[in-house]
């Protein structure tokens, strides 16, 4: 099935054909202790602390967190507000490495998924900290554990890969197949469903095969090759494409009793369980007409940027841009100490010359943006509205449903910039509901106290 | 900064091997919301394309008319530049030539013009076109009417001798000072009010109405070439097809029924099709971008609306040509059918999943 | 002639007897406070008190839904007029004006990146903060100078955000409009001001900044256990309730970070 709206950018997948390769030891790590939504752990070290490769930074606090492990051993520096991926200095465990990368002695025995409770398995996931590695980076065992008045009955595996330049997910499904299928495997047994769909967009047939041939006989998944259409991967049309359910607005794909997993997802889910390992790496690539040698890198999370463009051969003197994850939602970096996290799928290195410029010019209402919206809203209007800074009209016009694929500004012709419109608009949007929230508390509070006098 | 290292014998971190990354002072790298790429096309692109679409009808305007047509062409051009320039001077904004929709409305709102035209007439309309019909709702992007065809109207309302003069086309070499005639429609309407058929008007054939040798604005006679562009357009992707098929899509129904009904009195739906500036205005100017809806099912209404209006003021009112009327008619009908055809949002679907599954 | 006029009249009287009837019908009641509060109100609808402007913030006064001195505009005369209107009494409260905690313009103060987007603060402090490098440094596109309701903020030359004083009615606007959190309410006499509001080390701030405070403390010495300028987590601090009249003060600043704006001041100085 195939959803409205979407784009098609030029793909430069030129790193399809690069073998992982493992990143070499580093001589120090930043590990934030935010990698995830949701709750930050607590710190558990301090500075001075010897630790070992695996050992926990940080432990949960609530449900919807997960921990952080010392991607080597070594010695903690600090512990403190340093540059993070988002823009803002996060809390973060800087280990100065030993070069001994020692593995910590209290690592969970490894074990046979197929022998595990769910409720085992969910604790093994939530202990090595995996979470989602498709960008969002929501903690897996959450999105594993659906309350029961949600049936799940289909659990999708994300192989789109729609963000152009990226290809670490097309190497981990050629590469890792078997661990792929395995890890699917085991998150139906968490979730208890018997059916899977694996969803890879159509410029990755190879991908496809690959899984195919390593899926076990006890997993029963079927395969798709989808539309190569940007944003094919976002969970919702993903939903969409395989099973034909639409997400309703402001719903979960559980409200539709599915369960979306990204491929490198799986993988962190079985080396967590069969072999015990928290998550402490990640595949990401680091690529872009700007890097000198682009890589297929299997890195260390934490990893300082700095380091990892040095690795690539270093960035070429008319660098512009420097983008963590693809070109259509990645974040623009500023600081060459930020250190690549558990999301971070890739680092795009642009020319200055290639990169969009935003001009804000007048919208010309051309319509182009509402073709290419896959979520059926009317960015343009929407664009104007926040431009004047009406955010109280956005609610009308769904922006909570705009999921900022970045499509809208894709084939603007005024380079207006949407994305930051309703970004800013979003943010606004939910302070006045949650004014007009308070305001009504107050009034019925106030009512309360009038009848009672 | 820290250097990379590989792991030697001993374990211990060795030397880097590969050479230390260009240094990259933050304050070079540029920042910016999401998407960092573009799809390429700009708005100067999209004007580019709508010229280089009017060039055929152009064209053949300029061959049919001479001389008379260029000039037409050259003052509506420079009078639109000045203007244009002028308003950005007046509000202390940075002049917008360079994205060329000056230049567009110039050469529109010549096309709309009869070769004959004075030259105080084309400069009133430049200053009509880009004061009153854009700059005053503060320029490009805001403007509810079509330029060209604000100037148009109010040009014909208060000129209409001028602005129904029609040149009889006599190629390349047809004087400034040419004889005079009526167009198709005109004479049809004539000839039909004065209690006479169709037939009696003695309207120019369809071939000669295909390739535009009959009297009219200078850019509106050929259909043949009007169309070429309008079909360039669509296949550059400029144009959405909603409007135009839409447009003649109406016309010709209202018009076929007429025919059907009576033929006598009611010329055939060819007729209005390739005569007058319905296919000037069903591929140039009720395709522009700012007076039309933003959907497609906003498009499809908003041509089948104009493509009526045509039909109606062209059978039942008062004027030969009503293809200006309906477009602006429509223009202004833009917001409201915007507000009626907002997308659907993604999911906000009838069908539950469990259905979706069974089909 | 004569059918059309009397039709017109006949259309017109029918048209205003509705006209008449129907505001009869649905006439609303309002409290003739809130009448009297709105008249003694400036009128300007600013909004700083927080509701749709001055008649609305008179009904919300009557209704008990707003306190009588929440107009943050008017003087102390009108508040208690208002006051007196439902019954009440207020304390009388010093005369504020607004004042922007940064001078980081692009003369002095260093950018981090390159910015492209939107020229709104707020929107621009979505991407890591904004293109300062100090942390709490002006982004300079104008969001305090766009609420203002009263043209009583101007942006320099150099790209940093000033009050005028003369202008200035402290209703706040401004302070809620900064992503920043630069802007404070400080009493209109006072004379001395640390117009910084940066928290890092004093290396940092100076590499961010050049009249960035630096938390030197050399201006908290010069008043041993006097707690009128105190240094916390690098930042010096007016206490504004006894704040210090002394144009010799703002020469012991080494960044020009404390700032003298009093009579004895230049006139440039005080009137920006």
């Amino acid at each position: 099935m195939k959803f409205s709206g979407g784009v098609h950018p030029a793909y430069h997948k030129d790193t399809a054909g690069l073998q992982i390769e493992a990143m070499p030891l580093l001589h120090r790590y930043v590990v934030p202790i935010a990698q995830h939504l949701g709750a930050p752990g607590k710190v558990l070290v301090a500075k001075g602390d010897r630790v070992a490769r695996w050992q926990p930074l940080s432990e949960p606090v609530g449900f919807v967190s997960v921990p952080v492990h010392a991607p080597t051993s070594g010695t903690v520096k600090q512990v403190a507000a340093l540059p993070h991926p988002l823009g803002r200095p996060m809390l973060a465990v800087e280990i100065e490495s030993d070069g001994e990368d020692r593995p910590w002695e209290g690592l969970a025995p490894p074990a046979d998924w197929r022998r595990l409770e769910p409720a085992e398995l969910r604790r093994a996931i939530q202990a090595a900290g995996v979470v989602g590695m498709g960008g969002a980076t929501f903690p897996t065992h959450v999105k594993l554990s659906p309350p029961a008045e949600k049936k799940v009955d289909l659990l999708i595996l994300n192989g789109a890969e729609c963000e152009p330049y990226l290809t670490a997910d097309h190497r981990v499904m050629l590469e890792q197949a078997a661990e792929v299928m395995e890890g699917l495997g085991l998150m139906m047994r968490v979730l208890g469903v018997t059916r899977a769909c694996v969803g890879i967009e159509s410029n990755k047939p190879d991908a496809l095969e690959a899984l195919r041939r390593a899926c076990p006989a006890d997993v029963a998944a079927e395969f798709t090759l989808l539309e190569t259409k940007y944003p094919q991967g976002s969970e919702k049309h993903l939903i969409y494409a395989l099973s034909g359910r639409r997400v309703p607005p402001g719903g979960l794909p559980m409200d539709v009793g599915c369960v979306v997993q990204n491929v490198g997802t799986a993988v962190a889910c079985l080396e967590a369980v069969r072999d015990g390992l928290p998550m402490t790496e990640r595949v990401a690539t680091v690529t872009g007409a700007a890097i000198n040698v682009p890589h297929n890198l299997r890195v260390r999370v934490g990893a300082p940027l700095l380091d990892v463009l040095a690795h690539c051969g270093g960035v070429t003197p008319d660098v512009g841009k420097v983008i963590f994850g693809g070109p259509m939602m990645g974040i623009g970096q500023f600081d060459m100490d930020v250190p690549l996290i558990k999301g971070t799928s890739g680092v795009l290195c642009l020319r200055d010359d290639e990169a969009v410029l935003f001009e804000g010019g007048p919208c010309i209402r051309c319509g182009a943006c509402v073709d290419a919206c896959p979520m059926g809203l009317v960015p343009s209007a929407m664009g104007l509205i926040a431009e004047r800074f009406r955010f109280e009209e956005l609610g009308d016009w769904h922006i909570l449903d705009c999921i900022e694929c970045g499509s809208c500004a894709y084939v603007c012709p005024s380079r207006r910039p949407l994305v930051q419109h309703f970004k800013r608009g979003k943010a606004e949007w939910r302070d006045i509901l949650e004014e007009r929230r308070a305001k009504t508390d107050r009034d019925a509070k106030r009512a309360e106290t009038a009848a009672t006098a | 900064m820290t250097l990379e290292s590989g792991t030697g014998p001993d374990g211990a971190p060795t030397e880097p091997a590969t050479p230390v990354a260009e240094p990259i002072t933050p304050r070079d790298l540029i920042v910016s919301a999401s998407p960092h790429v573009h799809a390429g096309q700009d708005v100067p692109w999209i004007m580019r394309q709508v010229l280089l679409a009017l060039l055929p009808g152009l064209l053949a305007g300029l061959w049919f008319f001479g001389l008379g047509a260029l000039r037409v062409l050259v003052l509506a051009v420079a009078g639109c530049l000045a203007c244009e320039w002028a308003c950005a001077r007046l509000v202390k904004r940075p002049a917008t030539l360079r994205d060329y929709s000056a230049v567009l409305t110039g050469v529109l709102l010549a096309m709309n013009l009869p070769s004959g035209s004075p030259w105080w007439l084309v400069l009133i309309g430049s200053a009509v076109a880009i004061g009153l019909g854009k700059a005053v709702y503060g320029g490009l992007g805001y403007n509810p009417f079509n330029p060209a065809l604000v100037a148009r109207v109010f040009l014909l309302i208060s000129f209409p001798v001028q602005m129904t003069t029609w040149v009889v086309p006599q190629g390349p070499g047809t004087a400034l000072d040419a004889a005079t005639g009526a167009t198709p429609l005109g004479a049809i309407k004539e000839a039909v009010g004065l209690g006479r058929t169709v037939a009696d008007a003695g309207a120019p054939g369809l071939r000669d109405l295909l390739v535009g040798n009959v009297g009219g604005s200078f850019g509106e006679v050929s259909a043949l070439a009007l169309l070429l562009g309008g079909l360039w357009l669509l296949w550059r992707g400029v144009i959405r097809w909603q409007v135009p098929v839409a447009f003649m899509a109406a016309t010709a129904l209202v018009t076929g029924i007429a025919h059907l009904a009576d033929p006598a009195h009611y010329a055939s739906p060819l007729v209005h099709l390739l005569g007058g500036g319905l296919m000037l205005g069903a591929w140039f100017m009720a395709t522009d971008m700012v007076t039309s809806p933003v959907t497609r099912r906003g498009l499809l209404i908003f041509g089948a609306g104009c493509g009526l209006l045509t039909a109606v003021i062209r059978l039942w009112g008062g004027y030969p040509e009503g293809v200006s009327f309906a477009i602006l008619l429509m223009n202004a009908a833009t917001p409201l059918i915007d507000r009626w055809t907002r997308p659907r949002v993604f999911g906000e679907a009838r069908k539950l999943y469990r259905e979706a599954d069974a089909a | 002639m004569l059918v059309p006029t009397v039709v017109l009249s006949g259309i017109g009287l029918l048209a205003g007897l509705g006209l008449a009837l129907a505001a009869r019908a649905f006439a609303v009641e309002t409290d003739p406070r809130q009448d009297r509060i709105t008249e003694a109100l400036p009128g300007a609808n600013c909004g700083g008190c927080g509701f749709a402007g001055c008649g609305d913030f008179a009904g919300a006064v009557v209704r008990g839904d707003a306190k009588p001195d929440g107009c943050p505009v008017c003087d102390q005369e009108t508040r208690r007029l208002v006051a007196s209107i439902v019954g009440q009494t207020v304390q009388d409260r010093a005369p504020q004006v607004a004042l922007i905690l940064c001078q980081g313009g692009d003369d002095v103060a260093a950018k981090k990146y390159r910015y492209n987007g939107l020229a709104s603060c707020a929107s621009a402090a979505l991407l890591g903060g904004g293109d300062k490098a100090c942390s709490a440094g002006c982004l300079g596109l104008g969001d305090c100078q766009r609420v203002c309701a009263f043209g009583a903020v101007e942006m320099t030359p150099s790209g940093v955000a000033r009050i005028i004083p003369a202008r200035c009615t402290a209703c706040g606007l401004c302070v809620a409009a900064c992503p920043k959190d630069l802007i404070k309410l400080v009493p209109v006499e006072a004379t001395i001001h640390v117009l910084c509001s940066n928290h890092d080390r004093g290396p940092a701030a100076k590499k961010a900044c050049t009249v960035a405070c630096l938390g030197c403390k050399k201006c908290e010495k010069s008043f041993t256990g006097d707690p009128r300028i105190r240094v916390a987590d690098f930042l010096a601090y007016i206490d504004y309730e006894h704040a210090p009249d002394d144009p010799a003060l703002a020469a012991l600043c080494p960044t020009g970070s404390l700032v003298y704006r009093g009579d004895a001041a230049p006139a440039a100085e005080r009137t920006t």
